[in-house]
Formats: C-alpha cells, structure tokens, sequence
C-alpha cells in the first residue's frame, strides 16, 4: 500500500486555498486543508473538500478524438496531432495569420497560458488570444 | 485585488458591491465574518439579497446596472459634508476637479430615484464609509459585467482615492477574480493586447525582446481579437480556425445560441478539455488535457499570490498536461518547443516579465510570493501603491455620469434578469457537476422570483416556468424567495440543459469588452407541467 499527500492549490475560485491531496496507490482519495497556508489557513469551503471527486470520474475524456463522416472518433495521439498541427498549417498559408483565434483559460496553469501565447504569437503569428476573464 | 485577503479581517468598514462572496469566494467571506467579530462595519450593495447580505450591517438594494447612480450619490454626500481626504488627494492623485464639478451638479434625490435607495440610506452608508480609518472596498462580476463596466470600476477606484483609502494596509479596491487561475491568465499574456506581466504588444522594445526571446524576426504588433470579437470574424468570413483550451463558451458566454452557431460554422474547432463540454461536441478535433492534479504548474490567486501545484496521481486515460499538447502541436507546426518541465517553462517567464523576475519553483516551496517581485531578494508585495504612490505616478480621478443599461425592461419585457452562481458549483458546471457529492447538493437550474411576482403569473414553488429575452427561451423551475425584489429575477448559469446564457445580453462595455451579463429585459409566462 502507498499513501501519499500531496501540497497543492485548488482548481475552483480565485481565493487559491492549498490543501493536500491524498493519494491511495494512484487513486485520489481525499482532500486535507493546509493548515500552514496563509491564504485557507486550515479551512476549505465545500467545493474544496470534495474537489478530488471529479478527477477521476468515468466522464473524463480518455483519448483523443477527430471529427470523421460527422462524428467524433478517437483517434491515436500521433494522428491527433499530425491532424491539429496540419490544418492550423493550411489555415495560416490559405487564409492568413489572422484567420487563426486563441483561447487561452482561466482553469489551466500559468505555464500553459503562456505557451499557449506564445503558441500563437511566435509560430502562427497573431495576437489573437483571449480568455474569459470578462465571464 | 490591491490588498490582500487577510489584511480585510483588520478593516473598519467593508464595503461589498456586486459580490455574492459567501457563495462564489468563500474563504474571503471568512475574513469578513472575522473583521465583523472585530467590530468591522460591513456594507452590501447588490440588487439581489444575497447570502452575505445577510450578515451586513446595511444591506442597499439598488436597482439592477444603476452602480453609478449610487456610488456617484454616496460620494456627493462625502464631498458635502467634509468627509473626503483632501491631504491624500492634494498629495496623490491628479484630475480631482472633473469629479468634484460632477458631485457638485448631482442631484441627489434624482440619484436616489434612478437606484431606488432612499436618500437617508446612501446618506448614512457614505458617512460610515467616509469617517472610516481604514475602509475596503470589495467587488466583483455584478461590477463588470456591465456595458458600463469599467466606469462602475472606475467610480470604485473614484470613491477610495477620495477617501485616502489606498496605499495602506485593510484598504483598496478589491475586485474578486472569479476563476482559479483568472489572474494568472492575464498575467501571462493570455489577452490580445500585452505579452506577460502586461508588456504592451505594441510598444516596440516589448515587441523585440519577445521576438529576440522566442527566435522569430518579427511579432505582430497590432492588437488582437477578443472572444465577442472572434465570433463576429467567424459570421463575416475572416476567421476560420479557432483553438479552445479549457474554455466552455457555448455554456458561459451570453446569448448562447449565436456562439454555438458561430463554433459550428468555423471551419477548424479544436478543443482542449478534461470533459467531453457542450462545447467540444462541435469540434473537429477533441484533445484530452490533464486535470490539475496531473500536473506541475503554477495559478495566481485574487491578491496576487503565485502558488505550485503539484503532480499527485498520472494523467488519466490517456490524458496529457496542457503543455505538453500545446508543445507537440508548436513542434508538429513547424516552430519547436522542446521544455523538459513546466519549471523550465516558469524560468523563461521569470527572465521575460519584470514583475515575476524575483519569483522560482525553489521560492514557491513556502507560503507563495505576491508579485510584483522584482529580484531574488524581494519578499513580494501584499499591497499595491504603498503610501499613495500609484503605478503611473499619480492616481488619476475619472469623472463619470450614469448611464443606463444596454437593455431596459419595456412593457413587452418588463422583467430584469440577472445571474450569478450556486455555493455547490462552479462556472459552467464542468468540474462540479461530475462531483458526485456536490451535484447532490444542487441538481438542477432554477428561477428565483418574488412572491407577489409567482403570485401574479399563478405558479407556485417548485412549479416549471418559461423565461424568454430578444434572443433565446428556456424552460425551468421557480424558486419563491424574497432574495429578489418584485420585478427582478435571478437564475444561476451552471446548468446547460436550462442554459440562462442563451437569454443574456452580449452588448459589451466598449473598453473592456466585458458582456453585459449581470442586466437584461425577460418575459416570464407559466409553463405547461
Ligand atoms: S476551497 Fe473553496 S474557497 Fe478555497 S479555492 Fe477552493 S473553491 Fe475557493
């Protein structure tokens, strides 16, 4: 049996409360609020408390997948990608630097957002990013 | 925010406009209830009684998108009856004469009339305000969401400046960054007119160094598409690839049924996300990101304050972190990322944004920094404009008038309708929902509506209801509560299958380009059961 706590930052509100997340043998298990954390101070709200359940839950997308005849099949990483990377390709040689949009989010991590920017400023080369900070 | 969450607990006054903080930033709420053991004053404005309210010394119920009318009022009472900071305003801040000829010329009781607060209210809720050593401001979405959101913002900033209640600790203007990582978003660039740490795209030297920093001979230097923006190419024929990452806006974003037509149309939709959302179910490619717990990384929360999150268990499925994907993707596109970690990745942000430079992986291990954190050295900063020494110099006064909603209620829609969240739920449900413990706790959409107003259209409680604006119909229950006063109603926007968003205006405000989703005119009109 492993058992592990993780130090970590929560995913819902913009307060940023740390809690640990227990891990039984690579299941999530539980939520333990930081009672060292500045910010939670040992609390959590009841969003917080049950955030592990939704890790896991049966719903989360598994593979990737790629519209064909009309509907979504799943389809390998390699061809996923190769497809991605392609038609954002054409777009940009058709179509122009502009014709391509970003949604950069609010619910990823920093480093993410920036790659995501940086993604399309350096590569495809627009300024055309956003988030919904305003929602 | 400019102050942080913990320096609330030791205000004198705190007043809340347009934040229904129990629900939607609860460990702030904390705070608050400790600054009230304290003896803290606290003020809750907001056109629906929401749960903090009730916990208020003075609950103000002004009329739905009449924020100015009733902050420009209280102000008027300050000026008048000697209560501003004229020391803090000689010394600090600049273009004080268009307010004050602004609160000289308004009529009071008109103002009054327009937010629907009796003159004795704003009068007592100013000189509390006003004769407070420390006041703090505290607002959120029910601010912005406005066409006239960044003139309600800017009566906020108006109303601490005269005041003196900025620069010091337990006071400012806090806006409540309503998602997780809504800060660090911005902070790294993700908007369309700056790069990290709001280096403008175009100023030249910012332009450079990025394309220095990156490798590329030249980045563009005019301002991109924001997201009502997209979709408008999207209808004219200019944009035809769009690339959504963790991002729901069939659910989230007003007037909901133009968004799904403009996703459907776009010839390239690819979507990121850990769930299959309304959303990715119109995409022609579906890649499966790494919740935050699979993962390395960083968020940013509302003061600031850069945190770690922490790799607890494997990406599921075949699930992959976000970086990766978008790094594959650059490399398979013909511009090559090869970061080992998202800490190489942290690094490069440090050494390009000024206010991150003093900010690593080594320094987050403790309590996290709050930038701006300009060296290795350099504790971070709990609270901006230390002694009134703003940003750009000094702190400039914005004179503003009311102006009313995009959309008012008329005779064929005389209902308002304003949205918000459920204490159990998050944004557009996509993490929540699939909580089996928090869906218990609140399964479904609903309407809440005064009981005079049930009472006239012949529904009772629970009952199912049809709601309809100019731009879309839904059906579902009501919810009799006196939360709302007659004439308004309240729905919160979690749901998909009784979607509030497909009713929301998306007239934005012109500067921000923040949708009016807190204001708009519904019919109502009891539904078959
Ligand atoms: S635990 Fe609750 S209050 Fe804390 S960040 Fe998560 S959702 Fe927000």
């Amino acid at each position: 049996m492993d058992y592990q706590n993780i130090l970590t930052t929560c995913t819902y509100c913009g307060c940023g409360c740390n809690f640990f997340l227990e891990v039984l043998d690579g299941e999530l298990t539980g939520t333990i609020p930081c009672k060292t954390s500045p910010v939670n101070e040992g609390k959590l709200c009841i969003k917080g408390w049950n955030v592990h359940e939704f890790v896991q839950s049966d719903k989360r997308l598994k593979r990737p997948m790629i519209r064909k005849n009309g509907n979504l099949e799943e389809v390998s990483w390699d061809e996923a990608l190769d497809y991605t990377a392609a038609r954002l390709k054409t777009v940009k040689a058709e179509k122009g630097s502009d014709a391509v949009g970003f949604f950069a989010s609010a619910k990823v991590t920093c480093e993410e957002n920036y790659l995501m920017q940086k993604f399309a400023r350096a590569a495809v080369g627009t300024n055309s990013v956003d988030h919904c900070a305003r929602l | 925010m400019t102050n942080g969450v913990a320096e609330l607990e030791h205000s004198d006054v705190i007043f809340i406009i347009g934040s229904n903080t129990a629900t939607s930033h609860p460990l702030v709420a904390t705070r608050i209830f400790r600054a009230i053991e304290n003896g803290a004053k606290v003020i809750v404005a907001d056109p629906r009684k929401n749960q903090i309210a009730d916990f208020a010394d003075q609950y103000i119920r002004h009329k739905p998108g009449t924020d100015v009318a009733l902050l420009n009022g209280m102000m008027k009472v300050i000026l008048d009856n000697g209560l501003h900071d004229q020391a803090f305003i000689d010394a600090n801040t600049e273009s004080f004469e268009g307010v004050k000829a602004v609160l000289e010329h308004l009529d009071l009781d008109a103002s009054a009339a327009t937010c629907g607060v009796p003159v004795e209210q704003i009068e007592q809720i100013a000189k509390d305000f006003g004769s407070a050593d420390k006041a703090s401001i505290v607002y959120c979405m029910g601010i912005t969401q406005h066409t006239n959101g960044v003139n309600n913002v800017k009566s906020l900033a108006n109303l601490a400046m005269l005041t003196g209640n900025i620069g010091r600790a337990s006071t400012g203007v806090n806006p409540l960054r309503g998602q997780n990582n809504v800060q660090g978003a911005c902070d790294m660039g993700g908007l369309p007119n700056v790069y990290t740490g709001y280096q403008p795209v175009t100023l030249g030297a910012a332009n450079k160094k990025f394309a220095q920093a990156w490798d590329v001979d030249e980045l563009p230097s005019g301002i991109g598409l924001t997201i009502p923006e997209m979709f408008s190419k999207i209808e004219s024929d200019d944009l035809h690839a769009l690339w959504i990452m963790g991002e729901n806006p069939v659910v989230s974003d007003p007037d909901a049924n133009h968004v799904e037509k403009a996703l459907e149309k776009v010839d390239l939709l690819i979507v990121q996300d850990i769930f299959l959302t309304p959303t990715a179910k119109l995409a022609d490619v579906v890649l499966p990101g790494a919740s935050f717990a699979e993962k390395d990384g960083t968020f940013v929360n509302t003061e600031r304050r850069v945190t770690r999150v922490r790799k607890a268990i494997e990406p599921v499925g075949d699930s992959k972190p976000d970086w990766e994907i978008i790094q594959e993707v650059s490399t398979r596109f013909g511009y090559a990322m090869a970061y080992e970690s998202p800490g190489e990745i942290f690094e490069e942000i440090a050494r390009l944004t000024p206010s991150y430079t003093g900010i690593s992986y080594e320094r987050l291990e403790g309590e996290g920094i709050q930038w701006p954190c300009p060296s290795e050295d350099h504790p971070g900063t709990p609270f901006l404009h230390r002694d009134g020494k703003f940003t750009r110099g000094k702190g400039l006064f914005h004179a503003i008038e009311y102006q009313p909603p995009a959309e008012v209620v008329d005779e064929e829609y005389p209902f308002w309708l304003t949205t918000g969240r459920v204490y159990a739920h998050y944004h557009t449900g996509t993490m929540t929902r699939n909580s089996e413990s928090l869906d218990f706790e609140v399964s479904q959409g609903f309407l809440e509506i005064h009981p005079d107003d049930a009472k006239a259209l012949l529904v009772n409680d629970g009952e199912p209801i049809q709601i309809a604006s100019r731009r879309g119909e839904i059906t579902t229950r009501i919810m009799v509560t006196e939360r709302v006063e007659p004439g308004v109603v309240f729905m919160p926007f979690h749901f998909e299958e009784s979607n509030i968003n497909k009713l929301t205006n998306p007239a934005y405000d012109p500067i921000a380009k923040i949708p009016e989703l807190k204001v708009c005119a519904v019919k109502l009109f009891k539904a078959a059961s």
